[in-house]
């Protein structure tokens, strides 16, 4: 039997190596496509202002995007070294899109990183253009691959197990890749790398305007960055409440959590605030409670119950029950036992085969399982709902802080007024942490939520392990820590000193620490005649 | 398609996306290694690294990929391999981080120190997965200590340090060498004056040595290691199958047998030593791009010949033989195979073509000079 130990040392491990990639991509995601606007602006106008803009937000890029490639490479490995059971038990599903993504995005996407960079003086004026347009394409199009492998985990539609190979099967592609859960959790994702992209850009700017460096380029850099996360920031919390009602009607346990929702309510249930969620009692203790508001956000009705915890315990309970037979026909037909019968009782049964697996932390003999046990694993079946609920909060918080900001910032900027707005500027200065925050906490309210599962309802986590010792996984752990804490320092030195040189890094003799700061810029408004810019 | 032929598409599959890596991030990552050889100066290392520059990343989604398209078509392999192989894989990933970072960091500070430290990264980020590359393939030759329990649970009971033994070791070589000449091959092209001279010296040694320890490799599997062989099946190799439904038994000499059984496969080890002749020849004559060309050929000759030799085992087991992987019992289910078939029938020939177009854009060779003038805008 595996440890619970090298489990919990896995687990950790996944995490902190996912929240670690998670620090990336957001603003890859949304950085990209605000290059693409810009260099759009360029191809259009023929500024050089805009040009300028594209290196060197391209350079900040540049420094994120060399991290986001170095920590993906661990996640593609980490399956494998770590969870082989997983691997193995459902590589027929979500090996695809993993492949797929490589095939369809990823070689996109870096095969035109290159290009963006080392093109300029190569590729005409429109060609490049459309290299950055396909980068951008790219790394949105991985987001979806990515998260059409994650949707399955969180709801796996489109397969069926077969006791003969001992292992999930694809049986409906279609459902795989149209899993509403994988959609509404790309567009919620994306979006959220959107708005990290904004938030990045305005903060930065900001930062030159309070210094009154280079103010034509922080302007122009601020006007896209505030229209393009506006329509993010948006999107963000309208594709987040989508989120909601999907998982709403697939994840219940997750939802329940989320919203301390202790007792089935009387639709439509109300939401609750505030309050300190106490997993023993099974109740919230001094909650602030808004009365129909969940109800309509996770059902969109008025008569349509949320399911509580309560309830949902039963619920399981009877499922694991199921799967013990299930358990119980499985190691039957192993046995050679194919006669009709025992097969169509399995075909009956093995929904709940997930839910059988869940005894094996406590027994092996899965079938003859105690009363204790059974009740044991049903506890199991929910997630921890202090850590739901404080980090689903928190991250809702800090998505309407943004909004708020980021529509000033908006409309400030179309007013023209931004240059006088310097509590604004501060503010969105030391905003800059937030979004990254808030994607933090996004990921954890969905894997946490996700457990005691790795594949929903079908494969435990605890099941999933590699047979590694516990010693192979806290010498592995200490060396991501020691090379993730270097490369951190690496790249935050980067990024602090080109944010702080702002536009003059390009040496390009027109900005700031090159001007003595006198010409502030001005002349780089004008368009640009055919002058070949090396820089 | 049917599943049998299924199982062999995908045989080949993997091993066009194998050789697809080594040939292009073959040549970066034998750039790197030969980083601080064959640069002496900081402008000539920029040199080196600017050949590569706009390519590197693109290249290394061909091992990205193949690692997919494993977790896909074979996931068992994928399962038993990765955890087996923990610290080997580990110490690949390790020495992978500091290539982007390498890359992209490098020129970012005008300071000897820090160069320095990131052109050490750059080389172990080159040398050491070309290393573990061959080793690991030695050790798929000689058998890997695993078994399965009744659930298809892998356990591996070899350690790390058994990985580095004589054999492996001299296949390690033969990935690291065979790189680094690719490397070599690939400056000549894209450099002028001393760099170019030296990667020339470079290339032609290490296509000679690369063809002595080749050699070796051979006699040695020929006189000294057992090969598998599967005597018999409790079902078809054809339908669905698991890696517990057969036997297998070790017989000296079997990893030949596919030669004789298969005349055509020799095809393999004669395009190795012919691809590095050519190779060695070419750099000697100066002709690059033929050289580079020859070193491709037997890049593809050599990762074909360690193909061939385990075919169809993919990964044997030498605690429990009949628990060998082969190509016929660890693949996905026809649907994730055809599907997946699909899927790279027509994204692989696109990838060919925006790759091609991005090559021919940035074509030429690098001089010091065109570093000195975009010192900042280049790596």
């Amino acid at each position: 039997m595996i440890s619970e130990t090298l489990v919990e040392l896995s687990r950790l491990q996944f995490a902190t190596t996912a929240l670690y990639h998670f620090l990336f991509v957001p603003l890859t995601l949304g950085l990209s496509f605000i290059l693409a606007i810009m260099e759009s602006a360029y191809v259009m106008t023929g500024k050089q202002v805009y040009q300028d803009m594209v290196k060197f937000w391209g350079k900040l890029f540049g420094i994120n995007f060399a991290l986001g490639v170095t920590t993906g490479l661990t996640m593609e490995f980490q399956f494998g070294t770590n969870w082989a059971y997983y691997s193995h038990y459902v590589g027929d599903i979500f090996g695809a899109p993993l492949a797929i993504e490589g095939l369809m995005a990823f070689f996109l996407e870096s095969t035109f990183i290159g290009l963006f960079f080392f093109g300029w003086d190569r590729l005409g004026r429109l060609q490049h253009l459309l290299v950055t347009w396909l980068v951008a394409l790219g790394s949105n199009m991985s987001a979806l691959w990515i998260l059409i492998a994650n949707g399955w985990m969180q709801n796996p539609v489109g397969a069926e197990f077969n006791y003969e190979t001992m292992r999930m099967e694809m049986v409906s592609f279609a459902e795989v890749l149209f899993n509403p859960v994988a959609q509404v959790k790309f567009v919620h994702t994306v979006s959220a790398g959107y708005v990290t992209g904004a938030m990045f850009v305005l903060g930065i700017s900001s930062y030159y305007m309070l210094k009154k460096r280079d103010l034509p380029f922080a302007r122009r850099s601020f006007a896209i960055a505030s229209s393009f996360g506006m329509a993010a920031v948006l999107s963000v919390i309208l594709l987040g409440d989508e989120s909601g009602y999907e998982i709403g009607d697939v994840q219940k346990a997750k939802l329940a959590a989320i919203e301390a929702e202790w007792h089935t309510e009387e639709a439509p249930a109300a939401f609750t605030l505030f309050g300190f969620p106490n997993q023993e009692t099974m109740q919230t203790d001094y909650a602030i409670k808004i009365p129909y508001v969940l109800g309509l956000i996770a059902t969109r009705s008025t008569d349509t119950q949320v399911t509580g915890i309560h309830d949902l315990l039963d619920e399981h309970e009877d499922r694991i029950r199921s799967g013990m037979d299930a358990y119980g026909l499985f190691t039957q037909l192993k046995a050679g036992d194919k006669s009709a019968e025992t097969m169509a009782a399995f075909d009956e049964v093995k929904d709940d085969l997930g839910y059988g697996l869940l005894l094996k932390r406590y027994t092996d003999k899965v079938v003859d399982a105690s009363e204790e046990q059974i009740k044991a694993a049903a506890k199991d079946s929910i997630p921890p709902v202090a850590p739901m609920f404080w980090t689903f909060r928190i991250m809702v918080a800090i998505g309407f802080t943004m909004l708020l900001l980021i529509a000033l910032s908006f409309y400030h900027s179309a007013r023209q007024s931004i240059d006088r707005q310097t509590w604004l500027q501060k503010a969105m200065l030391w905003a800059i942490p937030l979004p990254w925050l808030a994607c933090e906490m996004g990921w954890f309210v969905a894997e946490y939520g996700r457990q005691p599962w790795s594949i929903g309802e079908v494969l435990p986590t605890f099941l999933s392990a590699s047979t590694r010792s516990e010693t192979d996984l806290m010498l592995s752990i200490a060396g991501f820590v020691l090379f993730y804490t270097g490369l951190l320092i690496a790249e935050m030195y980067l990024m602090f000193r080109y944010a702080r040189l702002g536009p003059s890094a390009l040496h390009t003799g027109r900005y700031h620490h090159e001007t003595g700061g006198h010409a502030s810029g001005a002349a780089v408004a004008q368009p640009m005649q055919s002058r070949k810019d090396k820089a | 398609m049917d599943y049998e032929t299924l199982k062999v598409v995908w045989w080949v599959l993997i091993g066009v996306l194998l050789i697809g890596f080594a040939v292009t991030d073959g040549f970066d990552m034998g750039v790197t290694a030969l980083l601080r050889i064959i640069g002496r100066t900081d402008n000539e290392r920029r040199v080196m690294l600017n050949t590569v520059g706009p390519h590197w990343d693109g290249n290394q989604v061909w091992f990205i990929t193949a690692g997919g398209a494993i977790f896909a078509a074979w996931p068992v392999v994928y399962a038993v391999a990765f955890s087996g192989f923990y610290w080997a894989l580990l110490l690949v990933l390790f020495a992978l981080f500091f290539r982007p970072v390498g890359f992209e960091y490098r020129a970012k500070v005008d300071d000897d120190r820090w160069r320095l430290l990131w052109d050490t990264g750059l080389s172990i980020g080159g040398a050491v997965p070309a290393l573990v590359f061959g080793v690991a393939f030695g050790n798929l030759l000689l058998g890997v200590p695993f078994h399965f329990d009744e659930f298809m649970r892998s356990y591996y009971t070899g350690s790390f340090w058994a990985l580095l033994n004589p054999f492996a070791l001299v296949t390690g070589l033969v990935s690291l060498g065979m790189l680094m000449m690719h490397g070599a091959t690939w400056l000549q092209m894209r450099t002028t004056g001393d760099l170019h001279e030296r990667a020339r010296r470079w290339g032609a040694s290490l296509a000679v040595l690369v063809a002595a320890l080749f050699a070796l490799a051979g006699v040695w599997l020929w006189l000294g290691i057992d090969g598998y062989v599967i005597v018999s099946t409790t079902k078809d190799t054809a339908g669905v199958i698991t890696p517990l439904d057969k036997t297998v038994a070790v017989e000296a000499g079997a990893w030949l047998a596919n030669y004789s059984k298969y005349p055509l496969m020799m095809l393999a080890p004669v395009l190795g030593f012919v691809g590095l002749a050519g190779a060695a020849a070419m750099s000697m004559a100066n002709r690059s791009a033929l050289a580079f060309i020859a070193s491709s050929v037997a890049l593809a000759g050599i990762i074909l010949t360690a193909g061939f030799s385990l075919f169809p085992f993919i990964m044997p087991s030498s605690l429990n033989p009949d628990h060998s992987l082969t190509a016929w019992d660890v693949v996905s289910s026809t649907k994730t195979l055809t599907i997946m078939f699909w899927v790279a029938m027509v994204f692989v020939p696109i990838i060919l073509a925006y790759t091609t177009w991005g090559y021919y854009k940035m074509w030429g060779r690098l001089t010091n000079e065109f570093i000195e003038e975009n010192k900042y805008s280049t790596y």
